[in-house]
Protein backbone atom coordinates (compact mmCIF):
# COMPACT_ATOMS: atom_id res chain seq x y z
CA UNK A 1 0.00 0.00 0.00
CA UNK A 2 2.86 2.22 0.80
CA UNK A 3 4.26 1.44 -2.33
CA UNK A 4 1.39 2.57 -4.68
CA UNK A 5 0.83 5.37 -2.52
CA UNK A 6 4.42 6.22 -3.54
CA UNK A 7 4.36 5.18 -6.91
CA UNK A 8 1.06 7.58 -7.89
CA UNK A 9 0.88 10.07 -5.20
CA UNK A 10 4.75 10.49 -4.82
CA UNK A 11 5.41 10.51 -8.46
CA UNK A 12 2.49 13.28 -9.18
CA UNK A 13 3.88 15.24 -6.60
CA UNK A 14 7.35 15.10 -7.80
CA UNK A 15 6.43 15.91 -10.80
CA UNK A 16 4.67 19.00 -10.10
CA UNK A 17 7.49 20.00 -7.91
CA UNK A 18 10.59 19.00 -10.26
CA UNK A 19 8.61 20.64 -13.35
CA UNK A 20 7.50 23.58 -10.91
CA UNK A 21 9.15 26.36 -13.56
CA UNK A 22 7.14 24.43 -16.34
CA UNK A 23 4.85 27.29 -16.82
CA UNK A 24 2.63 27.58 -19.74
CA UNK A 25 5.45 30.20 -20.81
CA UNK A 26 7.71 27.34 -21.28
CA UNK A 27 4.98 24.62 -21.80
CA UNK A 28 3.84 26.39 -25.04
CA UNK A 29 6.72 27.42 -26.86
CA UNK A 30 8.87 24.28 -25.63
CA UNK A 31 6.15 21.38 -26.14
CA UNK A 32 3.88 22.51 -28.07
CA UNK A 33 4.93 25.20 -30.64
CA UNK A 34 8.96 24.26 -31.36
CA UNK A 35 7.40 20.75 -32.50
CA UNK A 36 5.33 22.08 -34.80
CA UNK A 37 7.93 24.15 -36.29
CA UNK A 38 10.40 20.73 -36.40
CA UNK A 39 7.60 19.28 -38.32
CA UNK A 40 7.48 22.28 -40.80
CA UNK A 41 11.00 22.22 -41.34
CA UNK A 42 11.53 18.37 -42.20
CA UNK A 43 8.55 18.67 -44.68
CA UNK A 44 9.69 21.15 -45.93
CA UNK A 45 13.13 20.12 -46.57
CA UNK A 46 11.21 16.71 -47.52
CA UNK A 47 9.64 18.68 -50.42
CA UNK A 48 13.05 20.35 -50.87
CA UNK A 49 14.87 16.91 -51.67
CA UNK A 50 11.63 15.07 -52.95
CA UNK A 51 11.99 11.95 -51.11
CA UNK A 52 8.98 11.16 -49.29
CA UNK A 53 5.56 12.76 -48.89
CA UNK A 54 4.88 14.80 -46.04
CA UNK A 55 2.59 12.33 -43.87
CA UNK A 56 6.01 10.78 -43.21
CA UNK A 57 7.70 13.82 -41.98
CA UNK A 58 4.49 14.88 -39.81
CA UNK A 59 4.04 11.19 -37.98
CA UNK A 60 8.38 10.74 -37.84
CA UNK A 61 8.71 14.26 -36.38
CA UNK A 62 5.47 14.64 -33.92
CA UNK A 63 6.04 10.96 -32.00
CA UNK A 64 9.82 11.78 -31.70
CA UNK A 65 9.21 14.99 -30.60
CA UNK A 66 7.90 13.12 -27.13
CA UNK A 67 11.52 12.96 -26.44
CA UNK A 68 12.12 16.22 -25.57
CA UNK A 69 9.42 15.71 -22.60
CA UNK A 70 10.51 12.06 -21.91
CA UNK A 71 14.34 12.66 -21.90
CA UNK A 72 14.43 15.84 -20.14
CA UNK A 73 11.69 15.02 -17.45
CA UNK A 74 12.93 12.01 -16.46
CA UNK A 75 16.63 13.29 -16.25
CA UNK A 76 15.18 15.81 -13.84
CA UNK A 77 14.62 12.84 -11.51
CA UNK A 78 18.12 13.17 -10.54
CA UNK A 79 19.48 16.14 -11.67
CA UNK A 80 16.69 18.39 -10.52
CA UNK A 81 16.69 16.84 -6.77
CA UNK A 82 20.38 17.51 -7.01
CA UNK A 83 20.20 21.59 -8.64
CA UNK A 84 17.23 21.75 -5.83
CA UNK A 85 19.56 20.11 -3.00
CA UNK A 86 17.43 17.59 -2.18
CA UNK A 87 19.08 14.76 -3.77
CA UNK A 88 19.93 13.58 -0.56
CA UNK A 89 17.04 13.56 1.05
CA UNK A 90 15.25 11.57 -1.00
CA UNK A 91 17.92 8.60 -0.99
CA UNK A 92 18.38 8.77 2.52
CA UNK A 93 14.49 7.46 2.77
CA UNK A 94 13.13 4.00 3.10
CA UNK A 95 11.07 4.44 0.69
CA UNK A 96 11.58 1.50 -1.89
CA UNK A 97 12.98 2.59 -5.03
CA UNK A 98 11.03 1.28 -7.46
CA UNK A 99 7.52 3.09 -6.84
CA UNK A 100 9.67 5.83 -6.10
CA UNK A 101 11.50 6.04 -9.50
CA UNK A 102 8.70 4.67 -11.94
CA UNK A 103 6.46 6.65 -10.22
CA UNK A 104 7.68 9.71 -11.51
CA UNK A 105 8.04 8.46 -15.07
CA UNK A 106 4.18 7.93 -15.23
CA UNK A 107 3.30 11.68 -15.60
CA UNK A 108 6.29 11.98 -17.41
CA UNK A 109 4.86 9.20 -20.26
CA UNK A 110 1.58 11.07 -20.16
CA UNK A 111 2.80 14.17 -20.77
CA UNK A 112 5.07 12.96 -23.58
CA UNK A 113 1.91 11.03 -24.91
CA UNK A 114 -0.06 14.15 -25.08
CA UNK A 115 2.59 16.40 -26.50
CA UNK A 116 3.47 13.72 -29.52
CA UNK A 117 -0.27 13.53 -30.12
CA UNK A 118 -0.92 17.08 -30.54
CA UNK A 119 2.00 17.82 -32.39
CA UNK A 120 0.67 14.96 -35.00
CA UNK A 121 -2.84 15.93 -34.80
CA UNK A 122 -2.27 20.37 -35.20
CA UNK A 123 1.04 19.89 -37.33
CA UNK A 124 -1.26 17.36 -39.28
CA UNK A 125 -3.84 19.64 -40.19
CA UNK A 126 -1.65 22.72 -41.21
CA UNK A 127 0.17 20.73 -43.57
CA UNK A 128 -2.71 18.81 -44.86
CA UNK A 129 -2.30 15.39 -44.82
CA UNK A 130 -5.33 12.56 -44.27
CA UNK A 131 -5.26 10.03 -41.74
CA UNK A 132 -8.24 8.03 -41.69
CA UNK A 133 -10.65 8.22 -38.99
CA UNK A 134 -10.47 4.64 -37.98
CA UNK A 135 -6.84 4.96 -37.42
CA UNK A 136 -6.91 7.51 -34.88
CA UNK A 137 -6.90 5.38 -32.42
CA UNK A 138 -4.19 2.97 -32.64
CA UNK A 139 -1.85 5.67 -33.91
CA UNK A 140 -3.15 6.89 -30.46
CA UNK A 141 -1.84 3.87 -28.76
CA UNK A 142 1.30 3.27 -30.53
CA UNK A 143 2.29 7.17 -29.29
CA UNK A 144 1.66 6.36 -25.68
CA UNK A 145 4.02 3.24 -26.45
CA UNK A 146 6.86 5.29 -27.66
CA UNK A 147 6.17 7.66 -25.18
CA UNK A 148 6.99 4.75 -22.61
CA UNK A 149 9.67 3.61 -24.69
CA UNK A 150 11.48 6.77 -24.41
CA UNK A 151 10.65 7.10 -20.90
CA UNK A 152 12.95 3.88 -20.42
CA UNK A 153 15.27 5.71 -22.27
CA UNK A 154 15.02 8.74 -20.14
CA UNK A 155 15.43 6.19 -17.17
CA UNK A 156 18.79 5.54 -18.06
CA UNK A 157 19.58 9.34 -19.04
CA UNK A 158 18.47 9.62 -15.50
CA UNK A 159 20.51 7.16 -14.30
CA UNK A 160 23.62 8.75 -15.84
CA UNK A 161 22.36 12.02 -13.86
CA UNK A 162 24.55 10.37 -11.13
CA UNK A 163 27.96 10.97 -12.46
CA UNK A 164 27.29 13.58 -15.46
CA UNK A 165 26.92 17.01 -14.23
CA UNK A 166 25.44 19.05 -17.06
CA UNK A 167 22.93 16.85 -17.90
CA UNK A 168 21.29 19.15 -20.71
CA UNK A 169 23.31 18.58 -22.85
CA UNK A 170 23.60 14.54 -22.38
CA UNK A 171 19.39 15.21 -22.89
CA UNK A 172 19.95 17.21 -26.27
CA UNK A 173 22.63 14.68 -27.64
CA UNK A 174 20.44 11.75 -27.06
CA UNK A 175 17.63 13.78 -28.87
CA UNK A 176 19.43 14.26 -31.97
CA UNK A 177 20.38 10.74 -32.24
CA UNK A 178 17.01 9.82 -32.05
CA UNK A 179 16.13 12.22 -34.54
CA UNK A 180 19.17 10.50 -37.04
CA UNK A 181 18.14 7.24 -36.10
CA UNK A 182 14.90 6.36 -35.20
CA UNK A 183 13.94 6.88 -39.15
CA UNK A 184 11.87 10.42 -38.21
CA UNK A 185 12.89 11.80 -41.62
CA UNK A 186 15.77 9.47 -43.26
CA UNK A 187 14.05 6.50 -44.79
CA UNK A 188 15.84 3.27 -42.38
CA UNK A 189 17.14 1.62 -45.37
CA UNK A 190 19.34 5.08 -46.54
CA UNK A 191 21.23 4.82 -43.66
CA UNK A 192 24.25 2.74 -43.46
CA UNK A 193 24.36 -0.62 -42.06
CA UNK A 194 25.83 0.17 -38.61
CA UNK A 195 23.04 2.51 -38.35
CA UNK A 196 20.26 0.61 -39.00
CA UNK A 197 21.38 -1.94 -36.52
CA UNK A 198 21.32 1.02 -34.09
CA UNK A 199 17.75 2.02 -34.98
CA UNK A 200 16.53 -1.07 -34.36
CA UNK A 201 17.19 -0.90 -31.01
CA UNK A 202 15.98 2.27 -30.19
CA UNK A 203 12.76 4.10 -28.83
CA UNK A 204 10.58 5.47 -31.23
CA UNK A 205 11.68 3.16 -34.46
CA UNK A 206 9.09 0.60 -34.26
CA UNK A 207 6.53 2.86 -32.86
CA UNK A 208 6.89 5.21 -35.89
CA UNK A 209 7.01 2.84 -38.74
CA UNK A 210 3.80 0.82 -36.99
CA UNK A 211 2.17 4.77 -36.87
CA UNK A 212 3.04 5.23 -40.53
CA UNK A 213 1.20 1.95 -42.17
CA UNK A 214 -1.38 2.90 -39.21
CA UNK A 215 -2.05 6.21 -41.19
CA UNK A 216 -1.62 4.43 -44.51
CA UNK A 217 -4.51 1.82 -44.00
CA UNK A 218 -2.69 -0.86 -41.87
CA UNK A 219 -5.23 -2.90 -39.28
CA UNK A 220 -3.70 -2.67 -35.42
CA UNK A 221 -3.34 -6.48 -35.69
CA UNK A 222 -0.62 -5.74 -39.47
CA UNK A 223 1.52 -4.28 -37.13
CA UNK A 224 1.50 -5.97 -33.88
CA UNK A 225 4.62 -7.41 -34.04
CA UNK A 226 6.03 -3.40 -34.27
CA UNK A 227 3.80 -2.31 -31.21
CA UNK A 228 5.15 -5.58 -29.08
CA UNK A 229 8.93 -4.62 -30.50
CA UNK A 230 8.37 -1.08 -29.26
CA UNK A 231 7.31 -1.98 -25.88
CA UNK A 232 9.70 -4.58 -25.43
CA UNK A 233 12.35 -1.90 -26.26
CA UNK A 234 11.04 0.11 -23.54
CA UNK A 235 10.72 -2.51 -20.98
CA UNK A 236 14.40 -2.88 -21.68
CA UNK A 237 15.57 0.69 -21.43
CA UNK A 238 13.71 0.93 -18.18
CA UNK A 239 15.27 -2.15 -16.93
CA UNK A 240 18.28 -1.19 -17.59
CA UNK A 241 18.03 2.43 -16.28
CA UNK A 242 16.67 1.11 -13.10
CA UNK A 243 19.66 -0.93 -12.42
CA UNK A 244 21.56 2.10 -13.34
CA UNK A 245 20.58 4.46 -11.24
CA UNK A 246 20.74 1.07 -8.37
CA UNK A 247 24.09 0.89 -8.91
CA UNK A 248 25.28 4.33 -9.06
CA UNK A 249 23.57 5.13 -5.59
CA UNK A 250 25.63 3.29 -4.05
CA UNK A 251 28.66 4.10 -6.05
CA UNK A 252 27.33 8.23 -5.17
CA UNK A 253 26.46 6.69 -1.27
CA UNK A 254 30.01 4.91 -1.13
CA UNK A 255 31.87 7.96 -2.09
CA UNK A 256 29.56 10.88 -0.93
CA UNK A 257 29.29 12.80 -4.23
CA UNK A 258 25.09 12.73 -4.71
CA UNK A 259 25.86 16.27 -4.59
CA UNK A 260 28.85 16.55 -6.97
CA UNK A 261 28.31 14.84 -9.89
CA UNK B 1 37.52 54.47 -29.31
CA UNK B 2 36.48 54.06 -25.40
CA UNK B 3 33.48 52.46 -26.57
CA UNK B 4 35.40 49.63 -29.37
CA UNK B 5 37.77 48.97 -26.67
CA UNK B 6 34.55 48.16 -24.33
CA UNK B 7 32.67 46.19 -26.86
CA UNK B 8 36.33 44.34 -27.82
CA UNK B 9 36.93 43.51 -23.97
CA UNK B 10 33.81 42.60 -23.65
CA UNK B 11 33.47 40.04 -26.58
CA UNK B 12 36.93 38.58 -25.28
CA UNK B 13 35.39 38.15 -22.05
CA UNK B 14 32.18 36.67 -22.83
CA UNK B 15 34.04 34.40 -25.78
CA UNK B 16 36.09 32.92 -23.01
CA UNK B 17 33.48 31.95 -20.70
CA UNK B 18 30.78 30.53 -22.92
CA UNK B 19 33.85 27.96 -24.19
CA UNK B 20 34.06 27.17 -20.84
CA UNK B 21 30.25 25.81 -21.09
CA UNK B 22 29.47 22.41 -22.07
CA UNK B 23 25.85 23.62 -23.42
CA UNK B 24 26.94 26.69 -25.40
CA UNK B 25 30.41 25.18 -26.20
CA UNK B 26 30.29 21.27 -26.94
CA UNK B 27 26.63 20.98 -27.59
CA UNK B 28 26.86 24.40 -29.66
CA UNK B 29 28.54 22.46 -32.13
CA UNK B 30 27.51 19.22 -32.01
CA UNK B 31 23.93 19.83 -32.18
CA UNK B 32 23.57 21.34 -35.83
CA UNK B 33 25.63 18.32 -36.83
CA UNK B 34 22.12 16.42 -36.49
CA UNK B 35 20.29 18.15 -38.34
CA UNK B 36 23.15 18.82 -41.11
CA UNK B 37 23.17 15.16 -41.07
CA UNK B 38 19.66 14.49 -41.76
CA UNK B 39 19.91 17.04 -44.62
CA UNK B 40 22.55 15.13 -46.24
CA UNK B 41 21.07 11.82 -45.83
CA UNK B 42 17.78 13.51 -47.28
CA UNK B 43 19.61 15.49 -50.29
CA UNK B 44 22.17 12.23 -51.14
CA UNK B 45 18.77 10.70 -51.58
CA UNK B 46 17.94 12.60 -54.48
CA UNK B 47 20.86 12.00 -56.44
CA UNK B 48 21.19 15.48 -57.36
CA UNK B 49 25.10 16.90 -55.68
CA UNK B 50 24.17 20.75 -56.12
CA UNK B 51 21.40 20.76 -53.43
CA UNK B 52 23.90 18.88 -51.18
CA UNK B 53 26.53 21.82 -51.74
CA UNK B 54 23.62 23.90 -50.83
CA UNK B 55 22.77 22.37 -47.76
CA UNK B 56 26.12 22.24 -46.59
CA UNK B 57 26.24 25.65 -46.61
CA UNK B 58 23.25 26.32 -44.74
CA UNK B 59 23.16 23.95 -42.21
CA UNK B 60 27.04 24.98 -41.31
CA UNK B 61 25.01 28.77 -40.81
CA UNK B 62 22.17 26.53 -38.81
CA UNK B 63 24.68 26.63 -35.89
CA UNK B 64 25.38 30.51 -35.50
CA UNK B 65 21.70 31.42 -35.12
CA UNK B 66 21.31 27.93 -32.48
CA UNK B 67 23.82 29.12 -30.14
CA UNK B 68 22.64 32.85 -30.26
CA UNK B 69 18.82 31.67 -30.16
CA UNK B 70 18.89 29.45 -27.36
CA UNK B 71 21.02 31.60 -24.68
CA UNK B 72 20.46 35.20 -26.09
CA UNK B 73 16.72 35.31 -24.94
CA UNK B 74 17.57 34.84 -21.77
CA UNK B 75 21.02 37.42 -21.68
CA UNK B 76 19.73 39.96 -19.19
CA UNK B 77 17.96 37.49 -17.03
CA UNK B 78 20.90 35.48 -16.39
CA UNK B 79 22.58 38.87 -15.26
CA UNK B 80 19.44 38.89 -12.98
CA UNK B 81 20.03 35.73 -11.71
CA UNK B 82 23.51 35.81 -10.88
CA UNK B 83 22.54 39.23 -9.01
CA UNK B 84 25.00 41.38 -11.44
CA UNK B 85 22.33 42.90 -13.23
CA UNK B 86 22.21 46.33 -10.62
CA UNK B 87 25.73 46.55 -11.20
CA UNK B 88 25.74 46.89 -14.95
CA UNK B 89 23.22 48.85 -14.90
CA UNK B 90 24.27 51.28 -12.47
CA UNK B 91 27.90 51.57 -14.24
CA UNK B 92 28.35 54.92 -16.01
CA UNK B 93 28.42 52.69 -19.68
CA UNK B 94 24.99 52.33 -21.11
CA UNK B 95 24.02 49.10 -21.02
CA UNK B 96 23.64 48.31 -24.51
CA UNK B 97 27.48 48.52 -24.71
CA UNK B 98 27.66 45.79 -22.23
CA UNK B 99 24.90 43.48 -23.33
CA UNK B 100 26.02 44.29 -27.12
CA UNK B 101 29.31 42.33 -27.02
CA UNK B 102 27.32 39.06 -25.10
CA UNK B 103 25.26 38.05 -27.99
CA UNK B 104 27.80 38.98 -30.21
CA UNK B 105 29.85 36.57 -28.54
CA UNK B 106 26.98 33.87 -28.44
CA UNK B 107 26.80 34.37 -32.14
CA UNK B 108 30.62 33.96 -32.45
CA UNK B 109 30.66 30.71 -30.82
CA UNK B 110 28.72 29.63 -34.28
CA UNK B 111 31.86 30.10 -36.33
CA UNK B 112 33.13 26.64 -34.20
CA UNK B 113 29.41 25.03 -35.29
CA UNK B 114 29.87 26.03 -38.79
CA UNK B 115 33.71 24.95 -39.52
CA UNK B 116 32.58 21.54 -37.98
CA UNK B 117 29.69 21.27 -39.71
CA UNK B 118 31.80 22.00 -43.57
CA UNK B 119 34.19 19.79 -42.07
CA UNK B 120 31.95 16.98 -40.83
CA UNK B 121 30.21 17.49 -44.67
CA UNK B 122 33.59 16.88 -46.60
CA UNK B 123 34.49 14.22 -44.22
CA UNK B 124 31.92 11.68 -44.06
CA UNK B 125 29.74 13.03 -47.05
CA UNK B 126 32.39 13.78 -49.23
CA UNK B 127 30.87 16.97 -49.73
CA UNK B 128 34.33 19.17 -51.58
CA UNK B 129 33.50 23.09 -50.84
CA UNK B 130 35.29 25.38 -53.76
CA UNK B 131 34.98 28.78 -52.06
CA UNK B 132 34.78 30.97 -55.98
CA UNK B 133 35.06 34.23 -53.84
CA UNK B 134 37.35 34.06 -51.33
CA UNK B 135 37.77 37.59 -50.35
CA UNK B 136 33.62 38.07 -50.72
CA UNK B 137 33.20 34.67 -47.87
CA UNK B 138 35.60 36.42 -45.61
CA UNK B 139 33.41 39.31 -45.69
CA UNK B 140 30.28 37.48 -45.50
CA UNK B 141 30.59 35.34 -42.36
CA UNK B 142 31.53 38.36 -39.96
CA UNK B 143 28.92 40.05 -41.54
CA UNK B 144 26.36 37.24 -40.84
CA UNK B 145 27.97 36.47 -37.13
CA UNK B 146 27.41 40.50 -36.27
CA UNK B 147 24.02 40.61 -37.82
CA UNK B 148 22.70 37.28 -35.59
CA UNK B 149 24.64 38.77 -32.80
CA UNK B 150 22.53 42.00 -33.02
CA UNK B 151 19.38 40.29 -33.51
CA UNK B 152 19.86 38.33 -30.34
CA UNK B 153 20.90 41.54 -28.73
CA UNK B 154 16.88 42.95 -29.79
CA UNK B 155 15.91 39.45 -28.73
CA UNK B 156 17.45 39.96 -24.80
CA UNK B 157 16.18 42.81 -24.70
CA UNK B 158 12.52 42.47 -26.24
CA UNK B 159 11.94 39.42 -23.93
CA UNK B 160 13.35 41.12 -20.96
CA UNK B 161 9.84 41.48 -18.98
CA UNK B 162 9.38 37.18 -19.69
CA UNK B 163 10.65 35.00 -16.71
CA UNK B 164 11.14 31.81 -19.19
CA UNK B 165 12.74 34.57 -22.00
CA UNK B 166 14.88 31.38 -22.62
CA UNK B 167 12.02 29.11 -23.80
CA UNK B 168 10.71 31.68 -26.21
CA UNK B 169 14.64 32.31 -27.57
CA UNK B 170 14.40 28.44 -28.04
CA UNK B 171 11.12 28.67 -29.88
CA UNK B 172 12.66 30.47 -32.48
CA UNK B 173 15.16 28.27 -33.78
CA UNK B 174 13.14 26.12 -35.99
CA UNK B 175 11.07 29.23 -37.56
CA UNK B 176 14.35 30.84 -38.17
CA UNK B 177 15.79 28.04 -39.35
CA UNK B 178 12.73 27.56 -41.81
CA UNK B 179 12.01 30.83 -42.88
CA UNK B 180 15.34 31.90 -43.59
CA UNK B 181 16.36 29.04 -45.96
CA UNK B 182 18.86 27.71 -44.64
CA UNK B 183 17.92 24.56 -46.01
CA UNK B 184 14.73 25.02 -48.68
CA UNK B 185 14.53 27.53 -51.22
CA UNK B 186 12.36 30.26 -50.20
CA UNK B 187 10.48 29.69 -53.30
CA UNK B 188 9.07 26.78 -51.86
CA UNK B 189 7.01 29.07 -48.92
CA UNK B 190 3.77 30.49 -49.48
CA UNK B 191 4.19 34.11 -50.78
CA UNK B 192 3.33 35.78 -47.02
CA UNK B 193 6.31 34.03 -45.64
CA UNK B 194 8.72 36.13 -48.13
CA UNK B 195 8.55 39.57 -46.42
CA UNK B 196 9.03 37.54 -42.95
CA UNK B 197 12.32 36.46 -44.10
CA UNK B 198 13.65 39.81 -45.58
CA UNK B 199 13.54 41.35 -42.50
CA UNK B 200 15.33 38.46 -41.04
CA UNK B 201 19.28 39.27 -40.82
CA UNK B 202 20.12 35.57 -41.26
CA UNK B 203 18.44 35.06 -44.76
CA UNK B 204 20.52 37.52 -45.85
CA UNK B 205 23.84 36.09 -44.03
CA UNK B 206 23.20 33.02 -45.69
CA UNK B 207 22.72 34.47 -49.11
CA UNK B 208 25.87 36.45 -48.59
CA UNK B 209 27.95 33.05 -47.31
CA UNK B 210 25.73 30.68 -50.33
CA UNK B 211 26.99 33.30 -53.39
CA UNK B 212 30.39 34.12 -52.45
CA UNK B 213 31.27 30.09 -52.14
CA UNK B 214 29.50 29.70 -55.48
CA UNK B 215 30.72 32.14 -57.22
CA UNK B 216 27.52 34.69 -57.14
CA UNK B 217 27.39 38.40 -56.68
CA UNK B 218 27.49 38.76 -52.09
CA UNK B 219 27.80 41.93 -51.87
CA UNK B 220 24.49 42.97 -52.11
CA UNK B 221 23.98 40.66 -49.09
CA UNK B 222 26.63 41.66 -46.69
CA UNK B 223 25.34 45.43 -47.14
CA UNK B 224 21.54 44.28 -46.16
CA UNK B 225 22.82 41.43 -43.57
CA UNK B 226 24.74 44.62 -41.90
CA UNK B 227 21.96 47.34 -42.25
CA UNK B 228 19.86 44.95 -41.11
CA UNK B 229 22.26 44.49 -37.86
CA UNK B 230 22.48 47.93 -37.59
CA UNK B 231 18.58 48.54 -37.18
CA UNK B 232 18.21 45.47 -34.81
CA UNK B 233 21.08 47.24 -33.04
CA UNK B 234 18.93 51.04 -32.45
CA UNK B 235 15.89 49.12 -32.10
CA UNK B 236 17.60 47.15 -28.86
CA UNK B 237 18.90 50.61 -27.63
CA UNK B 238 15.64 52.20 -27.91
CA UNK B 239 14.51 48.96 -25.73
CA UNK B 240 17.05 49.14 -23.19
CA UNK B 241 16.56 52.74 -22.56
CA UNK B 242 12.71 52.16 -22.08
CA UNK B 243 12.90 49.10 -20.04
CA UNK B 244 15.31 50.63 -17.74
CA UNK B 245 13.61 53.48 -17.39
CA UNK B 246 10.22 51.70 -16.16
CA UNK B 247 12.47 49.60 -14.24
CA UNK B 248 14.30 52.51 -12.71
CA UNK B 249 10.47 54.14 -11.72
CA UNK B 250 8.80 50.89 -10.42
CA UNK B 251 12.22 49.77 -8.51
CA UNK B 252 11.57 46.53 -10.75
CA UNK B 253 15.08 46.03 -12.26
CA UNK B 254 15.92 42.98 -10.35
CA UNK B 255 12.24 41.52 -10.15
CA UNK B 256 11.41 38.75 -12.37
Amino acid sequence: MTSARIFFFGGLASYRALFGWLSPWVFIPSLLVAPIFQILLFVYIGRSAKLESDEFYVIGNALQYAAIPCLFAMTQTIAGERYQQTLGFILITPARRLPLFLGRALPVVTNGFFVAAFALLVGGAIVGIHVPLSAYAPIALVTAVSAFSCTGLGLVNAGLGFIVRDTSVLSNIIFGLLLVLSGANVPIDQLPGWMQSISSGIPFTHGIEAARRLADGAALGDVGGLVRREAIIGVGYGAFGYAIIRALEVVGRRNATFDRA
Amino acid sequence: MRTLRLLGLGWVFHMKMLTRSAFNSILGIIYPLFFATIAFFMFRAGDDPKPLLYASLGAAVMGIWSTTSTSAGAAMARERWHGTLELLVAAPTHFALVLLPVTIAMASIGIYSMAATLLWGWLVFGIDLHILHPVEFVLAVPATVLSIGALGFLLAVAFVRFRQAWALGNMLEYPVWLVSGFLVPLSLFPGWVRPISWILAPTWGINAIREAALGGAALDDIVMATLLGGVYTLAGIVLVNRALKIARTRATLSLT
